[in-house]
């Protein structure tokens, strides 16, 4: 009896549905949300550890053996991005609370954010490939709410783009999904892995495992970019922030899944395309990166960037590169929230968005500025941070597997992350103060909280590298010997 | 200007008891064949629509005075519930039950946690349709 692994997504299901009925009541429902993102972490790392005890878990929905009924798998992989989604959750949560105006408050905000971050968990943990897209959809249709929280022209704009671009890319998948289904006759992941193991990974197949590429690329940004930095620079600071540090990653996942899983014997083809693919977003994203003045797409091309190194990992497929590409995903889910929360948080004193209007924030807000500087030095990947050792892992397996270009081209990107941070800081942090105190939005306690939650993270993890390798050896075990997981699904019937 | 709409009025009234009667049948027919809480959900939310359609949404909503934005969550609350209150028996998660009661005058009978489950569903159903529609029509 596995019911704990159901919790991380029922429970923020539960409770926001709850709250629809508490609408008037901001501070229960305040209270409650962040109840649920501390009782998710509390699960995530006592199921991490039942994991290292016991192996791979699953829970047969309504008892319907695999690979009938559906199901959901808790393998550390998984259950790490999970711990790592609810500690941004509370985080951005506790941002929320002191940012986001009483009207939106009242109008089921938080019940959305919990559906959000619902849909986020459940596409973590599930064993069943159409089930994965009930939970994207879960996480997709609480995110058009979201992000049209505001009703600011540009904000519907780039929200009807945002919206169309995934309900086409969400029919893709759908499409897909019955290519598979059509081939092999199951949606089980494990039992489709099995089966296709069994005929061999034929060219039909193949095909179908590009169909899946296109659909998480689009999702995820690999290439198919083009919708993500106008989206991400639009909703309000908490809600970019759960975006850029969770939306994107959530399609990182599904591609890691199944392409480790399901279609992982003709990597010749798969894996170059992915790594082509990764080069070109790096490339893009970097351009991106440097190209603009507005801050907030600054960071949004930083997340494109992201997701192309985090790829660079599984395209060349070698042990210590899927390792730095878990130990790199993790670290972007903190980091990216702090980078998008720092944003917000600037823009919000100043009321300005391109980085030459903004100039010597660092006499006035001295915090503000040391934690934008950590960010800068996280995300470019200096020790002891988080970053170092994700890009450490990701060189040495690129390294071992030939992959110079891809190797190349990963740690270049760094020096545009570098670049394109740095320049933020030493505009709009150094210079002459334009600004004077009273002229400014007051810094308020929970944005400072939330910031110092997630920069604390970025420490911890860096820090912690030794203890979380644990984890993070065995997920990556997880991932490279498909047989576990089928094992831990199928056994035992 | 007035529309003299009485024979429309008439049938409606009628109508509606018919699609009831309908959603009523879909809905307890979809345990074993096709039907269940989606289609007889729609249904029941077209019967209501077809009020508001022929009636004025005023009067309807002093007729029927319901939020149906609450109709719809406590629907969700209900299905996602009868998930949950498979844990208090520690059973998996979503288990459902059933057994048969006797019950007098009806006879033997099969009761289900998935009729509940189901009921859940509809009620989401009508509580969505009626309110896009409703808010469809708000628009100025």
């Amino acid at each position: 009896m596995n019911n704990i692994i159901v919790m991380p997504m029922m429970l923020p299901v539960l409770i926001g549905i709850i709250l629809l009925f508490l609408r008037p009541y901001v501070k229960t429902q305040r209270v409650l949300s962040l109840l649920v993102f501390i009782a998710n972490i509390s699960i995530s790392i006592y199921v991490l550890q039942l994991i290292q005890q016991n192996g791979v878990m699953r829970l047969d929905f309504g008892g319907w053996q695999p690979p009938f009924g559906i199901l959901f798998v808790a393998d550390s992989f998984a259950m790490l991005l999970v711990l790592s989604s609810s500690v941004v959750a509370a985080a951005c949560l506790i941002y929320s609370f002191s940012s986001v105006k009483p009207s939106f408050e009242k109008n089921f905000f938080y019940s959305f954010v919990l559906f959000l971050i619902a849909g986020v968990n459940g596409s973590f943990l599930t064993g069943d490939i159409f089930n994965l897209f009930v939970c994207f959809e879960i996480m997709l249709l609480s995110s058009y709410v979201l992000i049209a929280f505001g009703g600011r022209k540009r904000q519907l704009r780039e929200s009807i783009k945002y919206v169309i671009i995934n309900v086409v890319s969400s029919w893709i998948f759908l499409v897909a999904i019955a290519y598979l289904y059509g081939t092999v006759g199951t949606l089980n992941m494990a039992h489709i892995s099995e089966r296709i193991a069994e005929v061999g990974q034929t060219p039909m197949i193949t095909v179908i495992s590009v169909v899946f590429l296109t659909v998480f690329a689009l999702k995820a940004g690999l290439f198919l970019y083009f919708w993500l930095p106008g989206s991400y620079s639009v909703p309000i600071t908490p809600i970019a922030a759960l975006f850029g540090a969770l939306l994107t990653k959530v399609g990182i996942y599904a591609m890691f899944r199944v392409f480790t899983l399901l279609f992982y014997q003709e990597q010749q083809i798969t894996h170059m395309l992915i790594g082509i693919l990764a080069a070109l977003t790096l490339i893009g994203g970097s351009i991106g990166a440097v190209a603009y003045k507005d801050i907030r797409l600054v960071a949004s091309y930083n997340v494109v960037i992201a997701v192309g190194f985090i790829l660079v990992g599984l395209a060349v497929a070698t042990p210590s590169a899927i390792e730095g590409s878990i130990y790199y995903l993790i670290h972007d889910i903190i980091i990216k929230a702090l980078l998008f929360l720092l944003v917000g948080t600037m823009i919000a004193v100043t009321g300005q968005t391109r980085m030459d209007e903004i100039s010597g924030l660092i006499k006035n807000h001295p915090l503000l500025g040391w934690l934008f500087f950590l960010t800068t030095l996280s995300l470019s990947g200096i020790p002891p941070l988080s970053g170092f050792i994700g890009k450490v892992l990701i060189g040495e397996g690129a390294v071992a597997a030939g992959a110079y270009v891809l190797l190349a081209l990963a740690f270049i990107s760094s020096i545009f992350v570098l670049y394109s941070l740095m320049r933020i800081f030493l505009t709009s942090f150094w210079g002459e103060t334009i600004i004077s105190k009273d002229e400014e939005v007051p810094v308020k306690k929970g944005w400072v909280i939330s910031t110092c939650i997630l920069a604390l993270g970025t420490i911890a993890l860096g820090l912690g590298a030794e203890p979380m390798s644990v984890y993070i050896q065995d997920a990556a075990e997880t991932l490279l010997n498909p047989q576990i997981y089928i094992d831990a699904v199928l056994g035992g019937n | 200007m007035k529309i003299n709409n009485v024979i429309l009025r008439t049938v409606a009234k009628l109508v509606f008891f018919i699609i009831l009667t309908l959603a009523v049948y879909l809905f307890f027919a979809g345990h074993n064949s096709p039907g269940g809480g989606f289609s007889g959900g729609l249904v029941l939310a077209s019967a209501l629509v077809l009020l508001f359609i022929v009636f004025d949404i005023e009067t309807i909503q002093k007729g029927l005075p319901i939020d149906f934005k609450l109709v719809a969550a406590f629907g969700a609350f209900l299905s996602v519930g009868t998930g949950f209150g498979a844990l208090v028996f520690g059973e998996n998660f979503l288990t459902q039950a059933f057994d048969y009661f006797n019950i007098p005058f009806f006879g033997e009978i099969e009761l289900t946690t998935v009729t509940i489950f189901e009921g859940g569903v509809a009620l989401v159903v009508v509580g969505v349709v009626v309110t896009i529609l409703l808010s469809i029509s708000e628009d100025e």
